[in-house]
């Protein structure tokens, strides 16, 4: 029988090699602070972000596998539950909640009370277009389309901008399906 | 309590970090990348050593400072102290690592954790491209020092010695 998928990250966490947020933090913060200076435009930072969380993600999914006991997910809905609960826990140590399902089941937001990515930061005036945690959203697409799921993650709240949590909308374009490009007796 | 994230989540961004200054925006031109990144490091360092020291008494020399960034500095980042320090009194110090814990998963053996200071003459040129990376990567905590010293007041250029394992020695 497979392994029972945990509905927590609780227990990985803490089996996990883990450091001080504040260094995570400032570090990424430093980075964000060079690309402003090198890239100039507010909406290159974003794109650069995005593509480094993609790169970010099609790694971590394995380490997430690994490590989560996870067995496959039977659709899109446990997928996205999988993520806030144990996903989110077992990378930043905070947990999210999956809500605002549209009426076919491709399309949601994980709401994000808590960001580690966050503290200390206020986006000065001329930074105002910045998605300041657009590495999050390439994580989860670049994560997703590693297990067949081509998805569109854009941020609807960011407390960075005045809202009161961070939510992110997932929306599923495309599931593949997993053939075997052989006959699984050749 | 101490809010903690995932080892891996910092990992990544600074892997990321680098490889992205060094193949996408300057490829061809290294020594750029090699600032940028320095540069990263030593906003970091300024920071980290400014929180760390908060709450003690300003230090009395360059030597207390330096014995503060090998054991207290060293191990809030690096979870284990410098492991050994020398100087030639006369403004250059040698801090060394024997596992310096950001290179002990770079699938490279050739520089695995020897601390002697042997000079190193067997590198040949197939190992030119490791090294380099390995550079790449390590111009990072070289700022992360010298920010974090200037921030103590103290004026430097850290360079990174992986002869044996970075031993940084800075002036």
């Amino acid at each position: 029988m497979a392994p029972v998928a945990p509905r927590s990250g609780d227990a990985i966490f803490a089996s996990v090699e883990r450091v001080n947020a504040e260094l995570f933090t400032l570090t990424y913060g430093a980075i964000v602070r060079q690309l402003l200076t090198d890239l100039e435009e507010v909406d290159e930072v974003n794109k650069q972000l995005d593509q480094m969380g993609y790169n970010i993600g099609i790694r971590l999914i394995d380490e997430f596998l690994a490590k989560s006991n996870v067995s496959k997910c039977v659709d899109f809905k446990e997928t996205t539950d999988i993520i806030a609960k144990v996903g989110f826990k077992m990378f930043l140590g905070v947990t999210a909640s999956v809500t605002n399902w549209d009426a076919d089941g491709t399309c949601c937001s994980i709401v994000l009370d808590d960001n580690p990515l966050v503290d200390f930061v206020e986006l000065p005036d001329n930074c105002q277009g910045l998605y300041y945690c657009n590495i999050l959203s390439g994580v989860i697409r670049g994560a997703l389309e590693m297990v067949s799921m081509k998805t569109e993650v854009t941020w609807i709240r960011d407390v960075l901008r005045g809202d009161d949590v961070f939510e992110l909308q997932v929306k599923l374009l495309k599931q593949v399906s997993e053939e075997y490009p052989y006959k699984d007796d050749e | 309590m101490v809010r903690e994230v995932s080892e891996s989540c910092l990992d990544s961004v600074v892997k990321e970090m680098v490889s992205c200054y060094c193949n996408v925006f300057y490829a061809d031109k290294p020594d750029l990348a090699a600032r940028r990144i320095e540069a990263i490091g030593y906003q970091l360092g300024f920071q980290l050593s400014e929180r760390y020291t908060m709450e003690r008494p300003p230090f009395n020399d360059n030597l207390e400072a330096i014995k503060f960034i090998c054991k207290d500095f060293w191990s809030n980042l690096f979870k284990k102290q410098i492991d050994n320090l020398r100087t030639n009194h006369r403004g250059t110090f040698v801090l060394q690592d024997n596992k310096f814990r950001w290179l002990t998963r770079m699938s490279i053996d050739s520089s695995a954790d020897n601390g002697s200071s042997v000079e190193d003459n067997s590198a040949p040129a197939a190992e030119n491209k490791t090294s380099h990376a390995i550079n790449m990567h390590l111009y990072f905590p070289c700022g992360i020092l010298r920010g974090a010293l200037s921030n103590l007041g103290i004026p430097c250029a850290v360079s990174a010695d992986i002869s044996n394992l970075p031993a940084c020695a800075y002036l």
